[in-house]
């Protein structure tokens, strides 16, 4: 089925009967080229460049729950390339093109809205960290704009610029981030890769690989054993799970991150704003929402749900810094397991079984870099060689000493 | 969460703050052969498991205590807390 404005017009007048699924359920065959073991969006936009991009034939993704259930249906949809270093800017601006071009390549409505990013500035040290970074994401080709206290005031004029602890001083914006609907890509690319020949198994939980002499010769599932020449594994939170099957230890944990969403309102919020010395960030979607949430809570965890402190510390974040959102009610909060890095930077590589290949460590920022880890872990699976942008998302990079720390926080992932 | 401190009994557990893994107790031996690969899968490398985690925890709002506390990391479950100079203590005369 093709999307076009013709159809959604003829369905309008024909009581939408014409639609029909948008990828099949097939039964997995005994064997494929590739496996890619995780139906989120990291694993779908794997599948999706490399049946496209990379005319790769016979490959299968195998999701234990359903498409979406897990962090791709979970994020709060912040899509940016406003990083410092040299290892990951050109990757997240490389990312952010493919946005750009996403719902042309898919045909599919993924609600890319390049509304902009603003992230807040408090004191001189901090503006002057800002105009690093921004002239950091000029070098890899990407936008940024440092704004005065004036010019922030003209965009945004309901935040409390005079907080005694943090009065805000200006902002680094970049004008092409924005939010994406989150969902809506996950099914974009199912879609995609669908239609030209992936098999997307859900209700498939890998259980173990198969491991011969150093090689990888398929994996277990809750479905029976499916053979392999190459398989991908893009799991996310359940990175250390997953790859403990095949002996590895990971430089990962699994930590909890919560998110939060109000009723609807009046579009208010312009763009997405972070107040990263109040542990708060929001946006407001198309349906009015606003979507907002903070930090990790910070231990250990593979439960989906946080806990309450942290709820509390987010909204204070919030009403510190725009009191107008203590009048709207609210109505959803959840959770998402994230796979926390030691550096805070993500690892896109082989492993040392052959035909072993791993994707993870994406922490609390793995939506906004889904299009460049499914064409780089692609790049990867089909010629195994690194893409460009990527090469320095090794898995020896901790015991070599060449760590992305965004952060500058160490081998601590609760503070990345 | 509330973590039942062997000393102060319940406390919340907003008044810690968290390390991670108890194995960080475990300092490999930097006169061992092969003490570089030790040290880099000590600081590097975790289980993280999915169930029963044991994790150091310091009690920097109270009595500056560091506590090694079991916990079920699928449903947060607290299982025990103990002072991690008495798991220090125990792991040493253990290995005499
Ligand atoms: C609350 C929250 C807010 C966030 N906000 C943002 C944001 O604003 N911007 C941003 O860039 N990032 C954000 N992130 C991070 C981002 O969502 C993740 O980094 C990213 O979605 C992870 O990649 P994924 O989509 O492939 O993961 P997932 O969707 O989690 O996919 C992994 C899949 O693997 C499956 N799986 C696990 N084990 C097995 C197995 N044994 N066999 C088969 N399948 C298995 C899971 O069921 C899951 O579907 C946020 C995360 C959370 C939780």
């Amino acid at each position: 089925m093709k999307f076009s404005g013709f159809k959604v017009i003829k369905e309008a007048l024909t009581g939408h009967k014409g639609w029909t699924p948008l990828w099949r359920d097939p039964e997995p065959q005994s064997a494929y080229d590739i496996i890619i073991v995780g139906g989120g969006g990291h694993g779908l936009a794997t599948a999706f460049y490399l049946a496209k991009t990379f005319g790769q034939a016979r490959i299968a993704v195998l999701e234990k729950g359903w498409l979406g259930s897990g962090n791709i249906g979970r994020n709060t949809t912040i899509i940016r390339s406003n990083y410092l270093l040299p290892g990951n800017e050109p990757f997240y601006e490389f990312s952010m093109k493919l946005w750009e071009k996403l719902e042309q390549e898919t045909n599919f409505n993924s609600m890319v809205s390049q509304r902009g990013i603003i992230n807040l500035i408090h004191t001189d040290a901090q503006r002057d960290a800002y105009r690093r970074r921004g002239n950091a994401m000029r070098f890899a080709g990407a936008d940024s704009v440092l704004l005065s206290r004036e010019e922030l005031r003209e965009k945004v004029p309901f935040l409390n610029y005079d907080n005694a602890r943090f009065p805000i001083k200006g902002g680094l914006m970049q004008p092409r981030a924005g939010t994406a609907r989150h969902d809506g890509v996950a099914w974009g690319y199912a879609r995609g890769a669908d239609m030209r020949g992936v098999d997307i198994i859900q209700n498939c939980e890998v259980t173990g690989f198969k491991i011969e002499a150093g090689k990888v010769l398929g994996v277990e599932t809750s479905r029976g054993f499916i053979g392999a020449k190459k398989v991908g594994v893009a799991v996310a939170g359940s990175s250390s799970r997953v790859m403990s099957m095949a002996g590895m230890r990971l430089p990962i944990e699994s930590h909890v991150l919560q998110a939060f969403v109000s009723e609807g309102l009046k579009p208010t919020i312009p763009g997405v704003i972070t107040f990263g010395a109040g542990h708060f960030y929001i946006s407001q979607s198309d349906k009015g929402g606003l979507v907002f949430g903070g930090d990790i809570d910070g231990y250990n965890s593979y439960a989906q749900r946080g806990n309450l402190p942290v709820i509390e510390d987010v909204l204070e974040g919030g009403m510190a810094l725009m009191p107008m959102i203590g009048r709207a009610r609210l109505l959803r909060g959840w959770g998402g397991v994230m796979d926390m890095s030691m550096d805070g930077s993500p690892i896109i590589d082989r492993t040392g079984i052959e035909g072993l290949y791993f994707n993870g460590g994406w922490c609390y920022g793995g939506f906004k870099a889904t299009p460049a880890s499914g064409y780089a872990f692609a790049h990867l699976l089909a010629t195994d060689r690194p893409h460009d942008t990527a090469r320095a998302y090794r898995l020896d990079r901790f015991a070599k000493g060449y760590v992305i720390d965004e952060r500058g926080a160490g081998a601590q992932p609760n503070l990345h | 969460m509330l973590i039942p401190h062997p000393l102060l009994g319940l406390r919340d557990a907003q008044e810690f703050t968290y390390l991670g893994d108890a194995n960080l107790m475990n300092r490999p031996d930097p006169n061992a052969p092969n003490a570089e690969a030790m040290f880099c899968d000590y600081v590097f490398l975790r289980d993280n498991p999915a169930g029963v985690h044991r994790e150091l925890w310091y009690h920097e709002q109270g009595d500056r205590s560091w506590l090694v506390v079991t916990r079920n990391t699928v449903t947060h479950e607290i299982l025990g807390a103990e002072l991690a100079s008495d798991v220090a203590l125990a792991h040493r005369e253990g290995s005499k």
